[in-house]
């Protein structure tokens, strides 16, 4: 058959359509000029929740309303130091119930309504008087954590009471905030984008309505997702979920206009596709590099570390009847080869971990030496601790990276095979990170051996060792009174030094016990591209946007 | 015609009826039933009682179908648990970029698909022949995420020629009236934000094809091979007709026929790869949204997902049945 | 997402889009003599057996190949991010992220891909088979009946199918084992019972009726080895798309509860973390994919060529 007349035409027209493909990539890199205003591309993980700052806790919600709202109080960049913010100082009476505010003065939200002393109560007493599903502990967390219960108690899970009397806005200037009770963690705690001031009038406007479903959480108020007004450095611009979020600069900030014309917000879950994302000049900063992809990063930017200040850690929930026999526990101390996993997956700045309690918090025992890595010593324990059954479940979350654990995945299958060589027979169980594994870990203690971690919230041992220990868990189980009396002396204990004696005690204490073994001190690391100048690292994640710079 | 719409659009019930079925059974199996997949893990017994009369599970079954279905067909799934968000609403707000997605697939997928089949039926036997035909066997072999994969590395983070991520360049400005990113810069006379879309569709595009692309070349192949045996080809070539005149006028009009039925099927595996390529490319689409509602556990969207493009698939398949009617008169009249 | 999933609700023609003309006749002794011999002559199908020789023999003497076990994590010290040990006389792949011996795990992953596709395609085969063989035998409602089955199974695109069966059953290698094997019912039921009536009307049939014969007798003697051949064709390749399917739910974190166990999808899936900087860890299980599924498809391709009568020279 000779019809082969039309090929060549056919042959013609596939070759142009990848002629057609070619040209367009060549036209796809060249997208990116924007000229002179300077806009800063950082890649997140996921989309805020909401900008309504008090019912979030999660980083990625605070990495962005720490931009656009601020605190009373805030932190000096790259520390956990308290500074003036909204407040330009501070009183606080001899009984430690009221607190006296200055605030700075003709500051305007956002949405060009006068920043107050009634603005400031505004917020408090809206916080104050949360309702129903708004005293949900996962939404309103810090708020509980720092002032306790609300107005009326409405759902069980709530503290019963509260450490906050009132607001009072004693002149235009001057906001007095009236206590209950004492607590020495307030002004560490206000400095938390939790905290944040935000237009009464734009929190009106917008509404604050949720919806709960189960699990599910939905901000269906306006505030927050279509509204913001705060008086930060930056405004809120516009939101495409999944697809960008948009601030600029606010032309009339109070220390002046910031370097940043506009920040964008793209959410990549990877850190792989955000290690390629900056690769390809696509955005100019991520969180999570990858301590494989340090080189890669390197080569196209910066890589920056955050200082230490979290703890990854195998629990062993004492409930488990292997788990209460203390050679078991000492056994798994000496069995994990931690510093190989260190060295191996983590980047170089990560610590082996004895105690649950980063080193450069106060409090931490500098004469504890740690669990040497002895497989024969753990095989010997396994032998002298008479249990037959050596079953157990290492619990580890799914699809997550973690501060204090990038890869659970990878540090379970370590730690699994380091245990099998010791003659445990190790069961994995995992579940997705929200909201399944930390139910089932924290509050259903579910788990047997498990990875988990704390990243510190602000600088005290409580927020640390306390959380863990000084109740018992349903992660731990544990019962100790001497651990238990010695921590709760420690938070009630007013004098530093006094404090810091007793949290060294309870250390050694815990070290002895093994309700768990520390694994890591990380620094999670941040990628840069090569014309970012000014990103302060903060050991609590908070970062000042309006600090970087970007050349070119 | 008319008539052979209507009986289509009949045997449609049946079909979307036992699917109902079977997703109402897929809800009831789901551990610890609908209740508890609703409120997850945390649920009280208290709440999963209230929930459950809220849901009437507590009712008979046949009636609980009914309520399902009445739900069903208002395209009520309940909320997201990843977003809290009524399912449909963030269905809809991502089926504007997997619809862009699969269609351009399918651009490229048909535009290669059907030069190269042609190309191989009429060099049967030769090399090339079998170049195509292994390399069409190769497209549905390699896993799709994993080609996904080696395409950014090479073409977007090797060679930097195309973005590795999402929709469009967050850095330029641009207006989304239809949630189509290529409409969008038309429709808002902002041309460089299409070809900015358009540059993001590629690579995902290409992944998705693999196996459309496939498929299509050895339809394409083995049809114009079947065309090419039939008897009037062989009258034609005998009556001394122009090689050219054969191709167009018999040739490729009658072997496309079995070939858009082909193409209209590879819309359901199109849709489904839909989750693992987004999900390479962070592509904001109904796909993405479905692979993290997978590792969430996130059931009212899963079954939302597959009951939407279930549907879609059938519908598709009608239109193509009817294309296919109007292409080849045989069809109407049986 | 397969090449055996495209029959259209309610269209019969056969699951690849080209007819199966074969079928519509019983194959004689001579006919499927002359197909065998084409098919020895095929170098496409000679690949397919070689790979499909390759992958079986490693897969079922893995303890015997693999120099190591591949939950061994002892070389961990040799590890640091980004820089995983190359080949070497002792590891001839080198070592993955986590010290274990990538060849050893690569070899035992050849079991638990083969252990999925034969356990689904022997679980979807034999279901699907009966559920076809009811259809053709009895035809009237119970035919209506199952073919109605067939249509809204097949309505829900086979990947979507297996995910929302993984997703239902949970994280272990059985549900990934029923996801696959449920996709592959309709397929099968469909293809017999098109055999069935193909070969109802058949000449031998129609004799052995008229000798009395029961129906039993006639389906389990007769038709059933008849319709082996087009069987065997579609199983083939469901094991090719098994593999590719298994790696597909395994991205999808839908895949064996134990992280450590060495399957080829799963490990293509955590090479991803190491990409840049070692994408060999990621090509090695994905090549073997791709090879496994390819011997399979390459011989089911041309078997069916082999038999198709359209295509005799």
């Amino acid at each position: 058959m000779r019809v082969y007349g039309k090929v060549g035409r056919i042959v013609a027209l596939t070759a142009s359509v990848g002629l057609l493909a070619a040209a367009t990539a060549c036209s796809g890199a060249t997208s990116t000029g924007d000229g002179e205003s300077k806009t800063f591309v950082f890649g997140a993980s996921d989309d805020p929740k909401t900008l309504d700052a008090a019912y979030v806790s999660d980083g990625e919600s605070f990495r962005v309303i720490f931009q656009i709202y601020e605190t009373l109080v805030a932190l000096k960049p790259g520390t956990t130091e308290v500074v003036p913010s909204l407040a330009t100082d501070w009183k606080v009476s001899d009984d430690g119930l009221t607190y006296t505010f200055n605030l700075v003065k003709d500051v305007k939200f956002h949405d060009g309504e006068p920043f107050d002393a009634k603005a400031v109560c505004y917020n408090f007493d809206r916080w104050y008087h949360f309702k129903g599903a708004q005293q949900n502990g996962d939404i309103s967390y810090y708020w509980q954590t720092i002032f306790g219960g609300f107005a009326t108690q409405d759902s069980e899970s709530a503290p019963k009471t509260s450490r906050y009397d009132s607001c009072e806005a004693t002149e235009d200037s001057v906001a007095t905030l009236h206590l209950k009770q004492p607590s020495s963690a307030l002004l560490s705690g206000l400095v938390l984008p939790a905290f944040a001031i935000a237009s009464p009038k734009a929190i009106e406007e917008g509404g604050t309505d949720l919806a709960i479903n189960g699990d599910s959480i939905a901000y269906t108020g306006g505030f927050g997702t279509k509204v913001v007004a705060g008086t930060g450095p930056f405004k809120f611009v516009s939101w495409d979920r999944g697809e960008k979020l948009v601030l600029a600069a606010n032309e009339t900030y109070r220390e002046g206009k910031p370097a940043l014309d506009r920040i964008i917000f793209r959410p990549i879950a990877d850190a792989t596709a955000r290690m390629q994302a900056l690769q390809a000049g696509e955005i100019d900063a991520y969180e999570g590099v990858a301590a494989a992809d340090i080189q890669a990063v390197k080569n196209v930017g910066q890589v920056v570390e955050r200082p230490a200040f979290n703890v990854g850690y195998v629990g062993m929930n004492q409930k488990v009847p292997l788990l209460k026999n203390h050679k078991i526990r000492e056994a798994i101390a000496h069995a994990l080869n931690r510093q190989a996993l260190l060295s191996a997956a983590y980047p170089e700045g990560a610590e082996v971990a004895n105690q649950f309690l980063p080193p450069s918090q106060w409090g931490y025992n500098n004469s504890i030496k740690g669990y040497e890595y002895d497989p024969e010593k753990a095989k010997q324990l396994v032998a002298e601790s008479g249990e037959k059954d050596l079953k157990l479940e290492f619990w580890y979350p799914a699809n997550v990276s973690r501060p204090y654990m990038p890869n659970p995945q990878a540090v379970y299958e370590s730690f699994a095979a380091d245990l099998e060589k010791v003659g445990f027979t190790i069961v994995p169980k995992t579940v997705p990170w929200t909201p399944d594994y930390l139910q089932s870990i924290q509050a259903d203690g579910k788990g047997q051996l498990f990875l988990l971690g704390w990243s510190g919230d602000y600088a005290d041992p409580d927020n640390f060792v306390g959380t863990f220990f000084r109740e018992t868990t349903p992660q731990f189980n544990l019962t100790d009174p001497e651990i238990q009396g010695l921590l709760n002396k420690g938070l009630a204990e007013t004098d530093q030094a006094a404090r810091q004696k007793l949290y060294e005690e309870a250390n050694q204490l815990i070290f002895d016990y093994i309700p768990g073994v520390p694994f890591v001190h990380n620094r999670p690391l941040l990628g840069l591209g090569k014309n970012v100048s000014g990103y302060q690292p903060s050991p609590v994640s908070l970062e000042y946007f309006k600090l970087v710079k970007i050349e070119g | 015609m008319l008539r052979f719409v209507a009986r289509r659009l009949l045997q449609l019930i049946p079909i979307l009826l036992g699917l109902s079925v079977l997703l109402f059974a897929w809800v009831r199996a789901l551990p610890g039933g609908p209740a508890q997949a609703l409120l997850g893990e945390k649920a009280t017994p208290a709440a999963i009682e209230q929930i459950e009369a809220q849901l009437g599970l507590d009712r008979p079954l046949w009636e609980q179908y009914v309520q399902f279905l009445g739900r069903a067909v208002r395209l009520d799934f309940g909320a997201s648990l990843q977003t809290g968000r009524p399912v449909l609403e963030e269905m809809a707000r991502r089926f504007p970029a997997t619809i862009e997605l699969a269609i351009a697939a399918l651009v490229i997928a048909v535009a290669v698909g059907i030069p190269l089949g042609y190309l191989a039926a009429r060099r049967y036997g030769t090399w090339l022949d079998s170049v195509l035909v292994s390399g069409s066997l190769l497209g549905v072999t390699v896993p799709i995420f994993f080609l996904a994969y080696l395409l950014k590395l090479v073409f977007a983070v090797q060679l930097g020629w195309l973005p590795t991520a999402g929709r469009a360049d967050p850095r330029a400005y641009a207006e989304h009236p239809t949630g189509f990113y290529v409409l969008d810069g038309i429709v808002t006379g902002n041309l460089p934000a299409s070809w900015d879309a358009l540059t993001h569709l590629i690579l995902p595009a290409i992944a998705l094809a693999s196996i459309p692309l496939a498929v299509i070349v050895r339809m394409t192949r083995a049809s114009v091979l079947n065309v090419l045996h039939e008897d009037y080809v062989r009258t034609a070539e005998a009556k001394g007709l122009l090689a050219g005149t054969v191709t167009r006028r018999h040739v490729l009009r009658n072997s496309m026929l079995p070939v858009t039925t082909v193409i209209g099927l590879q819309m359901g595996v199109l849709l489904a790869g839909a989750v693992l390529t987004e999900t390479v490319f962070a592509f904001a689409g109904v796909g993405k949204f479905m692979a993290d509602g997978i590792v969430a556990r996130d059931f009212p969207t899963i079954q939302g997902f597959i009951l939407v493009i279930a549907v879609s698939y059938v519908l598709i398949n009608m239109i193509v049945d009817l294309l296919y009617g109007l292409l080849d008169p045989r069809v109407r009249v049986s | 997402m397969s090449i055996a999933e495209e029959a259209p609700p309610g269209e019969p023609t056969s699951p690849n889009g080209v007819d199966a003309v074969a079928a519509e006749q019983p194959p004689a002794r001579g006919l499927r003599g002359e197909a065998m011999r084409r098919l020895l002559r095929n170098p496409m199908a000679m690949v397919g057996f070689a790979l499909i020789l390759v992958f079986v023999a490693v897969a079922v003497f893995a303890p015997w190949i693999a120099p190591y076990s591949p939950k061994d994590n002892s070389w961990l010290s040799q590890v640091r991010p980004g820089a995983y040990p190359g080949p070497s006389a002792e590891h001839w792949l080198g070592i993955d992220p986590l010290g274990r011996d990538v060849f050893s795990r690569l070899v035992h992953g050849a079991r638990q891909s083969l252990l999925i596709g034969v356990v689904s395609l022997t679980i979807g085969a034999t279901v699907g088979v009966f559920l076809g063989l009811l259809a053709g035998a009895f035809g009237g409602w119970v035919d209506v009946l199952v073919m109605r089955l067939v249509d809204i199974m097949l309505s829900v695109p086979g990947l979507l199918f297996a995910i929302a069966i993984a997703a239902l059953l949970g994280q272990s290698l059985t549900s990934v084992m029923i996801a696959i094997a449920v996709v592959n019912v309709p397929i099968f039921a469909r293809l017999l019972r098109g055999e069935m009536l193909g070969q109802r009307a058949a000449d031998y049939v129609l004799a052995a009726r008229s000798l009395g014969i029961s129906r039993a007798g006639i389906v389990f003697r007769h038709v059933l080895p008849n319709s082996f051949t087009p069987v065997i064709v579609q199983g083939t390749l469901t094991l090719a798309l098994a593999i590719v399917e298994a790696a597909g739910l395994a991205f999808l974190g839908l895949s064996g509860s134990d992280p450590s166990a060495p399957e080829w999808g799963r490990m293509l899936t955590d090479a991803q973390v190491a990409l840049t900087s070692a994408p060999q860890l990621a090509l090695y299980p994905g090549l073997a994919i791709v090879l496994a599924a390819l011997g399979f498809t390459l011989v089911g391709e041309a078997l069916r060529e082999a038999l198709d009568p359209k295509l005799r020279r």
